[in-house]
C-alpha cells in the first residue's frame, strides 16, 4: 500500500512552477498590495481617524492609524494565500490540467499540494513586504521587529492557503468559493479585533473571535509591528502550528479524494 | 526477457460502474502497443492507472518489472505520458513549457535548455519557442505536449489519443514523428479510436469494448482471422442478392441499406455481386481494422 504521506524536497518544483509564471506577470500582481494599503489609509487617515481619535489596546493608547496599520498587513496576509490557494489553485488544477500534468512526473500528490500552499504563503510573504514599505513611510511600524512580520506572513500564509486548499478540495466549481468568502473571510476581515478592539464585541462574539486564525494573525502584527515583545507571541506561534497539523492533513485528504480518479 | 508492462487482472470500479474488468497484457521493450476501444471502453482508465493518477481497484500491475503500488515515483521517472487533454502552462512560453517540465524530473538546467533545443527541432517547434503556449494551434500545442513528456528520455511513451481532433495534416505530421521514435526504438503505448493511427504505430494491438479485452494480435493477423482478405460493400442490396448469398453461405452482415460482404481474394464473386446490383452500388476494398473493430464491438453508438 502507498503511504499516507510521500513527500520529499521534490515540492520545491512545484513552486518554482507558479514562481516563474508570477515572474511573468509580475507587474500585475504586485499592484494591489501596494495601492491597497493607502486606499486604506486614505479612508482611515483622513476620514474615519479623525472621528475616532485614539483607541485603547490592552491598557494603551493608540493613535487609529497605528492601530489599524499591522491589521491590514495581517489582512493582506490573510487575502494573498487564500485566493492564491482557492481560485488561482482551482483555475491550475481544473481549467489547465496543471496538476494532472505534474502527476504523471515523479512529483507526488503531496509534493503538488504542499508545493501549492508554500506558494501561497510565497505570495503573502511578497506581498506583506511591498505593503510593509509603503506603511513605514508613514512611520507607523517599529524596526526591527517589523521585520519579524515577514516570517509572521508566511506562518500565516500557510495556515489560510491551508484553509484555502481545503476548499479547492471540496468546492463543485469556482463559484461556490463566494460562499466560504461570506461566511469566513468576511467575518474575520471584520471581526477579529481589526478595525475595534474586541472588547467592544459582546462576550459570546468575543470567544467565537478567539478561535478565527485572523484574530491570532492580527495580535501577532499588531505586537511585532509595534515593537512588543512579549511571551504570549508564543502562544500565538503555537495556535498555528496546531492549526496547521490539524487543517494540512485535512486539505490533504480531500484534494486527494479530489485528484485521484 | 523482462517486460515494459505487466498487467494481470486489472479491475477499476467507479462505484458501481465497471470501467476495467479483468484486463490481462504484457507489453514489451520497443514494442508499439495499442489499446482501441469505443468511447468508454476502459482505455483511459488504464492509462490513468499506469502513472498512478488512478489506483488499482484490483490485480497487479508492473511497469519496468517494479510494482506500480509500491515504486510509482522510480516508474514515472522512466515514463513519458501525453494526457489526453492539453495541460500546456498557457502563460509560458514553449522553452519555458520544456524547462519548467524538465525541473519535475530534477533535471539540471543546461541539460534541459540542450534537450528542450534538441526536441523543439524533432517536433519543428523550434521557430515558435518564444511564443506562449496559449497562442499555438492545435496541432502545435498536441506537438508540444508530445515534446515536453521527451524530456526525461524515457523508455516507454504512453499517449492517449494523441491525434483525436487534430486536422488531417497534423495527424499524419504527429504520425511521422512518432514512426520516427519507433524507428529509434522507443517503446510506445497508445490509445485510439482511429484503426489507422493504430495501424500505422502499433506492432500489436487489443480490442476492448465494456472494460474487458476482446482480441489481442497483430493488426494484419487479426484483420486476417476476422474478417478476411477483401470486402464488398453493396449499398441497397436486392433481395436477389441476398437471396445469392444465403444459398452461398457467403459471410457477411447485413445493415439493411447495406450489406458487408466478407470475401477472399476472389474477383469471381466481385463480377458476380457487381452483376446483380450494378458496378455503381457497390465496391470491393481491403479488408482493415476498422473492420475487425466494427464487427468485434458493434456498429451502436457509444454515447
Amino acid at each position: 500500500m502507498r503511504t499516507p504521506f510521500d513527500l520529499s524536497w521534490l515540492f520545491r518544483r512545484v513552486w518554482q512552477r507558479n514562481f516563474t509564471v508570477y515572474r511573468e506577470n509580475w507587474h500585475v500582481s504586485f499592484l494591489p498590495p501596494l495601492l491597497e494599503p493607502l486606499f486604506y489609509l486614505l479612508a482611515f487617515g483622513f476620514g474615519l481617524s479623525a472621528l475616532v481619535g485614539v483607541i485603547h489596546y490592552e491598557g494603551q493608547a493608540v493613535p487609529y492609524l497605528k492601530f489599524i496599520a499591522p491589521a491590514l498587513i495581517a489582512i493582506n496576509i490573510m487575502n494573498n494565500a487564500f485566493f492564491e490557494n482557492t481560485f488561482a489553485s482551482f483555475v491550475r488544477m481544473y481549467y489547465q490540467k496543471t496538476f494532472t500534468a505534474m502527476m504523471a512526473t515523479p512529483l507526488s500528490l503531496e509534493e503538488i499540494i504542499t508545493g501549492e500552499i508554500v506558494w501561497g504563503a510565497t505570495k503573502s510573504v511578497i506581498a506583506t513586504a511591498i505593503m510593509l514599505a509603503v506603511i513605514s513611510l508613514f512611520g507607523l511600524i517599529s524596526y526591527p521587529s517589523g521585520l519579524l512580520l515577514l516570517p509572521v506572513a508566511f506562518l500565516g500564509g500557510l495556515a489560510f492557503g491551508t484553509i484555502g486548499m481545503f476548499f479547492t478540495g471540496i468546492v463543485k466549481n469556482i463559484e461556490l468559493f463566494n460562499l466560504p468568502i461570506f461566511l469566513f473571510i468576511t467575518p474575520m476581515f471584520l471581526f477579529s479585533g481589526t478595525f475595534f478592539p474586541m472588547n467592544t464585541l459582546p462576550e459570546w462574539a468575543a470567544w467565537l473571535a478567539l478561535a478565527l486564525p485572523l484574530t491570532h494573525l492580527v495580535k501577532l502584527c499588531r505586537y511585532l509591528g509595534w515593537g512588543r515583545y512579549d511571551m504570549a507571541l508564543l502562544g500565538e506561534v503555537l495556535y498555528f502550528i496546531i492549526f496547521l497539523l490539524i487543517f494540512f492533513p485535512l486539505a490533504m485528504t480531500v484534494m486527494r479524494r479530489r485528484l485521484l480518479k | 526477457m523482462q517486460t515494459s508492462i505487466d498487467a494481470q487482472h486489472l479491475k477499476k470500479t467507479y462505484g458501481e460502474l465497471v470501467a476495467v474488468d479483468d484486463v490481462s497484457f504484457q507489453v514489451r521493450p520497443g514494442e508499439g502497443f495499442g489499446i482501441l476501444g469505443p468511447n468508454g471502453a476502459g482505455k483511459t482508465s488504464i492509462i490513468q492507472m499506469l502513472y498512478g493518477l488512478s489506483p488499482l481497484t484490483g490485480g497487479v500491475l508492473k511497469v519496468f518489472g517494479m510494482d506500480t503500488r509500491s515504486n510509482m515515483r522510480a516508474i514515472k521517472a522512466r515514463l513519458g505520458v501525453c494526457q489526453q487533454e492539453n495541460s500546456l502552462d498557457p502563460d509560458l512560453t514553449v522553452r519555458q513549457n520544456m524547462e519548467v517540465f524538465a525541473r519535475y524530473f530534477d533535471i539540471s538546467l543546461p541539460v534541459a535548455r540542450e534537450r528542450t533545443q534538441k526536441l523543439l527541432r524533432f517536433m519543428a517547434l523550434d521557430h515558435r519557442q518564444d511564443a506562449r503556449a496559449v497562442d499555438l494551434s492545435g496541432g502545435m500545442m498536441r506537438r508540444l505536449v508530445i515534446a515536453r513528456a521527451l524530456i526525461n528520455e524515457p523508455e516507454l511513451l504512453i499517449l492517449d489519443e494523441p491525434t483525436t481532433g487534430l486536422d488531417p495534416q497534423s495527424r499524419h505530421q504527429v504520425w511521422e514523428r512518432l514512426e520516427e521514435l519507433r524507428a529509434n526504438g522507443l517503446a510506445i503505448l497508445l490509445t485510439t479510436h482511429y484503426m489507422d493511427e493504430a495501424s500505422r504505430l502499433c506492432d500489436r494491438v487489443v480490442i476492448m469494448d465494456h472494460g474487458r479485452i476482446l482480441v489481442e494480435g497483430e493488426p494484419a493477423e487479426l484483420i486476417r482471422e476476422h474478417i478476411g482478405h477483401n470486402i464488398i460493400e453493396v449499398a441497397e442490396p436486392t433481395a436477389e442478392l441476398r437471396e445469392r448469398i444465403r444459398e452461398k453461405q457467403w459471410r457477411n452482415e447485413d445493415l439493411g441499406h447495406r450489406i458487408i460482404i466478407y470475401v477472399e481474394n476472389d474477383l469471381q464473386m466481385f463480377q458476380e455481386i457487381s452483376r446483380l446490383c450494378g458496378m455503381e452500388g457497390c465496391s470491393m476494398r481491403m479488408a482493415t481494422l476498422e473492420d475487425v473493430f466494427l464487427k468485434l464491438t458493434g456498429r451502436d453508438l457509444r454515447e
